[in-house]
């Protein structure tokens, strides 16, 4: 399944937030999305999975714009996990696992055979099975976003597509949540598109990084071709010391600083004093 | 509350609508008319029924269906409500339905004092879809929306708002006690008339709420999920309002203004069969509709031969609910 965007323009109201951004999704493939905040990386997410219209140009897969594709449809496809959902209170696990089957279900939606399989495997996919009968707001965070993605691979999709799966995770958990997506892209072939804040885990998990710098792309490739410190300059606004992980050989950034004085313009200050203020 | 939920729904669904059919009994059997229960289930099932068959079928039997179908209506009203804002202290009562209604209902009083059934119901509806826009407007003025307690705030300033015209046109136009009489929240004097002109409203509330059900429970986690998921939202949006406007115009046209049932039943049944609307839907109808008909009961027979209000029985069974429900920070009673 081909994934193309063409000239996509996306915003809000007036403001244009991702302007007229033309790539390729490669297919089998885990792809990252990264940028600093306000960059459009959320924005550029959901408009190709029609969570949000877009103004102008095209997403196209498999040769057909999906503004014009049926949504039932496109989620068989795709499946999305937005950033941080939250579950009714007393969901149980097994429950919002099932809700995956939502579009292949008719009336009151009884689970056929085939969406009982399906559950039961992405439960043990994720390793959840034990818990199935457990409150999903009883789980600890990592667990929590386990059967989030249990729930997305119920869906059935070629592709999933997640925003910022890691945030409010420790550390383990973090890793956990991204080997279990690395499972699922070299044992059952799925496409992987997700948001990640933090560059060393889009470096050492993805196949290709598609970094964004206000709304524009500036640069797409291997981890190898985006983690410079020219790029990251262009991307973050950091002075990167770039080395390679000893255990994966991929390319990290070892450490950083922030660049001060001529180059940082005025918009960049006032995005740095947002984040800082939001943080608060 | 784990233990409940272990109870599979098929049982629970038949015991709670036993239960239903245990106090419609009762509440058709004892009265301030001395009836026994030969007497009810003559005038059921024979053309007979002795001194009080009159008292039984024009007075008691209408009084207690009514009762079931507001309490129903309501109860799964707010459920909608609940599910569609994701927000735990939804009620039509509290969030301006009922009293747009209420207020259209005045105001309906005033042009056609003899207004008929269907006149006063479509009025009620008009009112009712007005009271809700009014408050989601408001809400939607707020980027992201109103916070629980906010949207609880707007909604009682609608309501003020509301009640007030409707108070004031009933002054105006020396109308208060024709207002009265329809919005001081009783089934006193429930006819078949004003059955058979409301009922079939809230049954096609019901059965679209029961259609929409699985719809409305994806909707509830999440918009961005339920997108994902392949639901319309929008249009599921519109028709679960429409459902709501419904069920809650109907309830006004046939008891009046009554807060609170929409809010507490939903909880209190989710405590029992989860957050799944294809199961909290249906037992709200029977949850809901024996609520009020206990209600109802309780307040013909607390101080019998006076009624007492049901609408301060449901107030004072409503109003700490809604408190503990605001102090656990709006969070829904799930084990």
């Amino acid at each position: 399944m081909k994934v193309q965007i063409e000239g996509l323009s996306v915003g809000y109201e007036k403001q244009t937030i991702v302007r007229e951004m033309s790539l390729q999704i490669a297919e089998g493939k885990i792809t990252t999305i990264i940028g600093a905040n306000g960059c459009g990386k959320s924005t550029l997410l959901k408009a190709i999975t029609r969570v949000i219209p877009y103004q102008g140009g095209n997403v196209i897969i498999d040769g057909k714009s999906i503004a014009k594709m049926n949504t039932k449809a496109l989620a068989k496809k795709l499946a999305i996990l937005p950033q941080n959902p939250e579950s009714a209170q007393g969901l149980l696990v097994q429950e919002l696992v099932s809700y995956g089957r939502f579009p292949y279900q008719k009336g009151l939606g009884s689970l056929s055979k085939k969406d009982k399989e399906m559950i039961e495997w992405a439960l043990e996919v994720t390793r959840l099975t034990e818990f199935c009968d457990e409150p999903v707001d009883s789980l600890s965070g990592g667990q929590r976003q386990r059967v989030w993605i249990a729930m997305a691979l119920a869906q059935g999709t070629e592709m999933i597509f997640l925003d910022e799966p890691t945030t409010y995770l420790d550390m383990a958990h973090q890793l956990e949540v991204l080997e279990l997506l690395e499972r699922l892209n070299k044992d059952e072939g799925r496409t992987i598109v997700m948001v990640l804040h933090d560059v060393n885990q889009a470096s050492r998990f993805s196949h290709e990084i598609i970094a964004l710098t206000k709304g524009q792309l500036a640069g797409h490739g291997t981890p190898e071709q985006i983690m410079t410190p020219a790029l990251l300059r262009k991307v973050f606004n950091i002075d990167a010391v770039i080395g390679n992980d000893p255990r994966t050989k991929k390319p990290i950034c070892i450490t950083y600083d922030l660049i001060k004085g001529e180059e940082r313009d005025e918009e960049m200050a006032d995005d740095f004093a947002r984040t800082l203020v939001g943080s608060m | 509350m784990k233990v409940i939920r272990k109870v599979p729904f098929y049982m629970q669904l038949p015991v709670s609508i036993l239960f239903l059919l245990i106090i419609m009994l009762f509440a058709i059997w004892y009265g301030a008319a001395d009836t026994t229960l030969k007497d009810v289930f003559e005038a059921i099932f024979q053309q007979k029924g002795g001194q009080y068959r009159s008292v039984l079928l024009e007075l008691r039997f209408p009084r207690v269906i009514a009762a079931f179908f507001v309490g129903s209506a309501l109860a799964v009203a707010g459920a909608v409500m609940q599910g569609v804002t994701r927000n735990p202290l939804a009620d039509p009562g509290l969030l301006g339905v009922t009293a747009g209604a209420n207020a259209a209902l005045a105001g309906t009083l005033v042009f056609t004092p003899a207004a008929s059934y269907y006149v006063i119901i479509v009025s009620c509806f008009i009112g009712a879809g007005i009271g809700m826009i009014l408050v989601y407007g408001i809400s939607a003025t707020v980027k992201g929306g109103l916070s629980p307690m906010k949207l609880v705030l707007a909604g009682a300033a609608v309501t003020g708002f509301l009640q007030a015209i409707a108070d004031g046109v009933g002054i105006l136009f020396n109308i208060s006690k024709d207002v009265s009489m329809w919005t001081s929240g009783g089934l006193i004097g429930t006819t078949w008339q004003a059955l058979i002109g409301v009922v079939p409203f809230i049954v096609i509330g019901l059965i679209l709420a029961m259609i929409m059900s699985r719809q409305l429970t994806i909707l509830s986690l999440n918009e961005d999920v339920a997108i994902g998921l392949g639901q319309n939202i929008a249009l599921v949006k519109w028709i679960l309002m429409f459902v709501v406007v419904l069920l809650a115009g109907a309830s006004v046209a046939l008891v009046g203004n009554l807060a609170f049932v929409g809010l507490m039943i939903p909880h209190m049944v989710r405590a029992f069969v989860g957050t799944d609307y294809r199961y909290v839907i249906p037992m709200c109808m029977s949850f809901g509709g024996s609520f009020m008909v206990l209600a109802d009961f309780t307040g013909r027979i607390m101080n019998a031969p006076f009624e007492t209000p049901v609408v301060s029985i449901v107030s004072v069974i409503g109003l700490p609910f809604f408190l503990i429900l605001v102090r656990k920070g709006g969070k829904a009673f799930v084990a």
